[in-house]
Formats: structure tokens, sequence, C-alpha cells
């Protein structure tokens, strides 16, 4: 039987991942004696280290297991929990991490870290075992010489055939190592009548003569021991591991009065008898309880949220024939019109809910930032508190990762500038400990993400000495504080006196802000010198769904995203002036922007009309503003976004397309793509432009 | 049409056939690979694409794909057709640089499906049309009339369209 197991890797990897998040969370919040987060660390460790022995991801398998072996000594209380043990499983962690990464790229993996971390791991195991247990360590230089009797309890869950595991295969696993001696206890049959034919009534007791070591034997139950009691006990009464008894349970008296009750049965084996007095030391392994989660393709999620896209569509094109029907009488128009209200209703629920499955709470990015808050806070020898609300906010997968590098800049921004050292805090009459604040909340279809620190604030007057200094404002610019302070987002802006590997790069701000507006949201900040400082992001919550305002021009109609619309005025003809003939300003609030005409950059062959007949749209691009001219504003409505790559090609200035209620396709506007259109436009042909504009007067 | 058929026409010549799919252009007769159609349409008026080459007639909605449609004349430099109801989209189903696109051609109508023999399909003689010779599998006469056999793949993948 040979499967091919590359296909599962993309599990491992995901669910090895996974693992290691959990391995770092727990272990940053570890305390002495708190069993319970060991036992979830050794799990991940163990499992991973299963799957990567089953890969053939040697490397992986071998670095998990001296960091499984410590664990194993913590979680039996072998070894007490202290900060260095726990600082070097976090480094180890990171290891795990990298061999993970190389062997799913199929690189050799050479950092020179790991090879640290794995020194430093025997070092600590070999330290730990010539004090704490000379006896052990004897014993494992004896082992391997002669044969070990081995003691096998094997008590499957009834649902461990369901599973697809056959024991007879482990037996035959088993056999390979030793002679077997095999031993069956069918008391818990039932009566035929109640009898499940797919369930395992059967409980085994193995004894093995064999030279192999306890970790043999459990390899060969690794994937059962989640479906199973088992205990592996060495037939010389001396306990060497117990290993897959549920693990939430401090086993050491169990196992051991396993031992010397196995020791019992042995002795009474010939008698069979004894198994019904049985004492219940072992604990069922707990049920499968994870809230009944499956894995499906983002592919098949896609495709069922574009279904529904396509739903939504028709119901508004029928919402739309339904109103138009004219005769209000007759019962079966009213009829009609009940059951498309139904339909309306029903459709959005679906759109909601299928919309969700895309949705993962916010805690998936904010899970990484314990572990760096503690690492930069002890470089910049700073003591932090890390507060984390709002974290079961949802939001759409494609966000959270695009969303993650950002947000990570803008805490190391907050830990670095923003938080004072503590003697400094405590010369401003602050606590020593300084607090950043990481909160994400749902407003009105966005979801924002809130990091404040109670540091020292933005220092203004530098903020305006730099931007002057890099001619990003001129001296006698009069700017409010907040535009001040916004201007570090500006590119090629950094006001740290050092460049630090933390930040003062002066590439952060501005990639930050470039990149949360790729996604359709912005940044703002707030700050108060002394009292710290505010960073908010604003996000859609889905990339899907877009809240668009239709407009026309020239008989065409596009969709301009809703959030980056200001205001939408009525043309004042004075209000347009002309810029060396051919460009275009519009006196908006004592300010100059810049007027875009989407008839000459989107080249729509229809008959102008005159500037006064249309609209003005007020368009906040990144921190700056445009017009826009349109003939009409039309209706506010929410559109799914479709591409027009997927047949065609991107088109500069729109970012998509969408299907409306008619059927029709409007093209969405890309605010940003037009402002570089724009630009395209104007420079070489603005000498063809002055000759359309002179055959349009002609005309 | 059956396999029937197509043994009985062309008992003799087993093997090389392909079936094609014609249509009228400016009174001449194209034709395209019919594996390639996907579906047949009444023209509906497109949605204009901003600043695309002139033969990009617009987009179109079918059944939830945004699908350009190519006005095969204005492709072909031929004269605009002065009839505008009753054109007809062939949706076609094509690959370039391996991946599946939907594209609507505009023709002025739809005439007959033919089993060609490759092997009597002559090329193109070199630069005597207006036709880009790239768009062409070549040339062959069926029921004493030519017809221009296109290899549709290519009118997406050429020019400023090649898109990776």
């Amino acid at each position: 039987m040979s499967i091919d197991l590359s296909q599962f890797i993309p599990t491992f990897l995901e669910e090895s991942f996974e693992g290691l998040e959990l391995m770092e969370s727990s272990l940053l919040t570890l305390e002495q004696g708190d069993n319970d987060s060991i036992h979830a660390i050794f799990r991940a460790a163990h499992s991973i280290k299963g799957g990567a022995g089953t890969f053939g991801f040697d490397k992986v398998t071998d670095f998990t297991h001296e960091v499984e072996t410590l664990l194993d000594e913590m979680r039996d209380g072998r070894r007490s929990v202290n900060q260095s043990d726990v600082n070097l499983l976090l480094k180890s962690v990171d290891c795990i991490k990298l061999l993970i990464e190389c062997a799913r790229d199929g690189q050799e993996c050479n950092d020179p870290s790991i090879n640290e971390v794995h020194i430093d791991l025997e070092h600590t195991l070999n330290s730990s075992r010539a004090v704490e247990n000379p006896q052990e360590s004897e014993q494992s230089s004896s082992e391997g010489k002669g044969d070990n009797s081995w003691f096998i309890s094997f008590k499957p869950n009834h649902e461990m055939l369901q599973t697809g595991n056959d024991p007879i295969h482990i037996f035959n696993a088993l056999e390979e190592l030793g002679s077997l001696l095999v031993e069956v206890d069918v008391s818990e049959l039932p009566p035929l009548k109640v009898l499940h034919p797919e369930e395992c009534y059967f409980t085994w007791q193995l004894t093995l003569q064999s030279p192999c070591e306890a970790e043999d034997i459990s390899e060969i139950f690794e994937w059962v021991e989640d479906d199973c009691e088992l205990s592996i006990i060495k037939l010389d009464q001396e306990r060497v591991s117990v290993d897959g008894i549920n693990a939430n349970q401090g086993m050491t008296p169990e196992a051991l009065s396993v031992a010397e009750e196995s020791n019992q049965i042995i002795t009474s084996a010939a008698e069979n008898s004894n198994t019904e007095n049985k004492p219940k030391t072992e604990i069922k392994a707990k049920p499968v309880a994870d809230g009944g989660s499956i894995r499906v393709g983002i592919d098949k999620v896609d495709a069922l949220i574009n279904r529904v896209g396509e739903l939504v569509i028709t119901q508004a094109m029928l919402q739309q024939v339904g109103e138009e029907l004219l005769d209000d009488e007759h019962d079966l128009v009213s009829k009609l019109r009940e059951g498309l209200s139904q339909l309306e209703g029903n459709t959005r629920d679906l759109q909601e809910d299928v919309m969700r499955i895309r949705m993962l709470p916010i805690s998936f990015v904010f899970n990484r930032f314990p572990r760096m808050v503690y690492d930069i806070s002890a470089k910049l020898a700073k003591k932090v508190e890390l507060k984390l609300t709002g974290e079961q906010t949802e939001l759409d997968k494609t966000v959270m990762e695009k969303i993650g590098d950002p947000l990570v800049h803008l805490v190391r921004n907050s830990l670095d500038h923003g938080l004072e050292t503590p003697e400094e805090r405590l010369a401003a009459g602050k606590s020593e400990t300084g607090t950043v604040h990481l909160n994400a909340y749902h407003q009105g279809g966005y979801i924002v993400i809130d990091i404040s620190d109670d540091g020292r604030g933005l220092n203004t007057e530098k903020i305006k000495q730099k931007a002057i200094e890099k001619e990003l404002i001129s001296a006698d610019h009069n700017l409010s504080d907040d535009e001040i302070n916004a201007l570090i987002f500006a590119p090629g802006f950094s006001t740290a006196d050092a460049v630090s590997d933390l930040s003062g790069r002066g590439v952060g701000m501005d990639v930050v802000r470039r990149n949360i507006e790729s996604l359709g949201g912005h940044v703002s900040l707030t700050s108060e010198a002394g009292k710290g400082s505010t960073f908010s992001v604003c996000l859609p919550l889905t990339l899907a769904i877009l809240d668009g305002q239709l407009v026309n021009v020239g008989g065409e109609i596009y969709i301009v995203p809703l959030i980056s619309i200001v205001e939408s005025v009525q043309v004042a003809k004075d209000a347009i002036k002309k810029l060396a003939g051919c460009d275009s300003l519009y006196l908006f609030r004592d300010e100059y922007i810049p007027l875009y005409n989407i008839r000459q950059l989107f080249t729509i062959p229809n008959t102008p009309k005159e500037h006064d007949e249309g609209m003005i749209i007020i368009i906040e691009n990144g921190g700056g503003k445009f017009a826009m001219v349109v003939d009409e504003l039309l209706s506010q409505q929410q559109v799914v976004l479709k591409s027009l790559e997927r047949n065609y090609m991107s088109v500069e200035g729109i970012s998509g397309a969408t299907i409306l209620g008619d059927g029709e396709v409007a093209l969405i506007v890309d605010i940003k793509g037009l402002a570089s259109l724009k630009l395209k436009k104007s420079r070489p042909v603005k000498a063809q432009l002055i000759l359309a504009n002179e055959v349009q007067e002609i005309a | 049409m059956t396999t029937g058929t197509v043994e009985f026409e062309d008992n003799s010549e087993q093997g090389n056939m392909h079936q094609y799919l014609s249509f009228i252009l400016a009174g001449e007769e194209y034709a395209a690979d019919i594996l390639k159609v996907q579906e047949i349409r009444d023209w509906t008026s497109s949605t204009l694409i901003p600043n695309s080459p002139p033969y990009i007639e617009g987009v179109l909605n079918l059944r939830g794909d945004i699908i350009p449609i190519i006005n095969l004349r204005t492709r072909f430099c031929l004269a605009p057709s002065e009839q505008l109801l009753n054109r007809i989209v062939i949706v076609l189903n094509i690959e370039t640089n391996g991946r599946q696109r939907l594209m609507g051609l505009l023709v002025d109508a739809v005439a007959d499906t033919y089993n060609v023999n490759m092997d009597n399909v002559k090329p193109a003689p070199p630069s005597s049309s207006v036709i880009d010779n790239e768009f062409i599998v070549g040339l062959t006469t069926l029921e004493k009339k030519l017809v221009i056999l296109l290899d549709v793949d290519q009118l997406l993948s050429s020019d400023e369209l090649a898109v990776a």
C-alpha cells in the first residue's frame, strides 16, 4: 500500500505553523506549575515531530525531539520552569519554524543560530541529566545491550477503527522489533444485539522482547495515540517512558500504578482473571472538541462568494422588475412583491453568512505581538505592558494577510519612539512600565485598529523642523498640529536621530500608509505631548465588496469608492481656474486642488457637457485631494468586485468591474491609478490635448 | 454533427479532420475551431473600456464573467459595419500563455459548420491581405467558397494585449 504523502504536506505545514504559534504564546505566559500550558506546548511539539518524521523532514524531527525532551522534563516536574529555559524554548520555536520553512522550500538550512540553539539545548539537557537524574543517564548508557521486556497496555477508543487505524498493522510493526506476545481482553464485548460492527471493544496486553527503546514503540502508536489509552512500561518495574495517555493529567502516579498492576496481570495471566477488577486508573482520552471546524480550500469559498454575488445581482434585477409592475390591484402582483422582498432579505442574509466564512478573528494577527514586544522591550531596556483588546473582531482573510506587516511597523514605532526608558518615565512622573494598547473594533462597515501608547507623544516642533529641512513644507506654512503630525507619513521622512535596526530608516511610515491605502483603508494619528499617541488604522472588512457611488460620465456608468469621497458639490464655474493653458484647478475651501476631467482621462467619445452642468466630487487620495468632474451622481450601492484581468487585462485608472442590477457591467475607478494616469496623459500628449480642445471648441 | 456524418463525408480520407464554425465578416467567410466556441449570442451594448485599443468594443457580462468583446472588423481593418442590429457575438474559450480566458468576437453573422480536412488547407500567401498572417491558420475551399481559418488564440495574445 503506497500513498502519495506529499499531498498532505501543505496540511502539515499549516498545522505546524499553528502549533508553533501556540507554543510561542503559551511560552510567553508560562508560569511555574502551569501544567496545562506545558502540556499544550508539549503536544504541539510532539505533533510537529510526528508529522515531520512522516514526511522525512529529519532535521525538524531531530531538533524537535530535543525540545520535546526538555519539555518532557518540565512536564514531569523533573525540571523547574525558569526564565532561561523559556528563552531557550522561544529560540527553539524560531529554529523549528526556520527548519520547517527550509524543508518546505526544499533547501538546506544552514542558519548558524540553529546549531547554537541545538548545542544550548543539548547542554541544558545534559546538565540536568547529570545533576538531577544520575540514575537515568547510567541507565541509558546501559541500555541498548541485550533484550528488554516491554509491557504495553493498549485500549483503543470505540471509534478508533473509523479513523482507518487497524490494530493488526500496529502489532505487525511491533513484531518486527522483536518477539511479541499478544493477549486480548474481550470482556467488554457487548451482546450481539447492541454490538456496533464498526466499533472496537477489545483491549490488548502486549509483551515485547526487544532491544528497542521506548521511543521506537511509541512511534508505532503515533497515529492512534489520540484515540486510545496507552501505556508502555519496561518490565523491570522502572518506568521509562509513558506517552500518549491523556496528556492533560499529571500521569506519573497513574502510570506507576499501572506498572504495578501490570506485574499482577503478568503473574496472573494464565488464569486470565483480575482484568474485571482492574481499577479505573486511566482517564479516557479527551474527545475532539475544537468547535467542529473543517479545512476548506480558499478557492471553494471564493467560488461560493462569487456565486452569491451573482444571486445578489439577479435578485436586484428581479426587484427592479417587480417595482415596475404597475398593476397594483392584481392579487398576484402583491404576492409577487411580497415574495421578492422576502427574497431580498434572504439573499442579504446569505451574502453576509458567506462573507463570514472568509472572516477570521484578528487575534491571528495580534498573536505575534506578545513575542515581538517581549523581544524588543528586552533589546531597548524598556518596561512594556502589552494590552490586547477586541481580538475577536473579525475581518477578511486577505485583508488580514496584508495588514500584519504595517501593524508590526506601527507597534515597533510605538515601542521605539513612543515609549520612554524607565528612568525618563519616572522622571516624568509616570509609572515605570509603559503600556502599548492594541484595540480592534468595528465601525460602520470598517474595522478600526488602534495602536496607542502612553509615551512621550509626538514632538510636533521637531517634526516641523524636519519637514522644513526636507523641503516637505515651507517655513511660512501655517499648519495645525495635527497636520504637522500627519507629515510623518510623507515619503522620506524620519525623525529618529540614529538609524537603529528597529526603525529610523525613513521608509517606514509612508510604506505603512501606502500598504494600508492599497487595501482601501487609511491611517490617522492623534498625539498629545507627554501623554502618548494613538495610530488608528481603518480598513474595509473585506476586499470582495465595496461601497460605491455610481456616477454618469458621457452615458457610461462608473463607480467611485465611497471611502475616498470627501464630498460632492455643484460645479461653481468661477471656481475653475486654468493652469498653464490645459491643466485645471478647482478652488475648494480656499485651497486650489487639481481638477480631473474623467471624460478626457478615459477618452469617452460622447459630446462633452459644460462643466457647470455637472457635479464635482472631491476625492481624498493619500493625504492629497483632487476634484473630479462627472455629469451626474446616481445611487450609492454595495458592489461586488470583479476582476477585469481574468479575461482581459488590467486597465489603468480602473481597479475592477462589477455587474449592476440591470446586468450591465460598470467599471470601478481606481483613485490612485487615476492620478498616475493623469500624469501620463498630460505629459506626452499635451500638444494633442490642446489640439483636441480646439477642435471641440470649433465644433 | 455526429461521427456518422464525418465518416459519410470523408470515408476515403480518415484522420486529419477538424470541425470549424464559420462566420461572415464584410462579405467574407472566416472560420474558428469549433472546440474553442463556447456559445453564440446576440450582441448587446457593452461597457466601454477607457483608453483601450479601438478594436476592443468593451466588456460584457456573461453570466457573471466579465468578458472583453473584440470587434473583428476593426481588428482586421475592415470598414465598420453599417448594420448595428442583429450582430452576433461568438464567445470563445481561448488559451493564452497557459491561461484559459473567455472572449467575445463581434461578427456580422454566423454561417455554417464544416469538417475541414487539414491536409487541404493551404497557407495564406505572404502579406497578401490586410490581416496579419499570425491570426491565420490557412485558407481552404469549401463548397466552392474561400474560407479563412483563424487561429483565435492569437487574437488576444498579440500586441499590447499580451498579458502574462
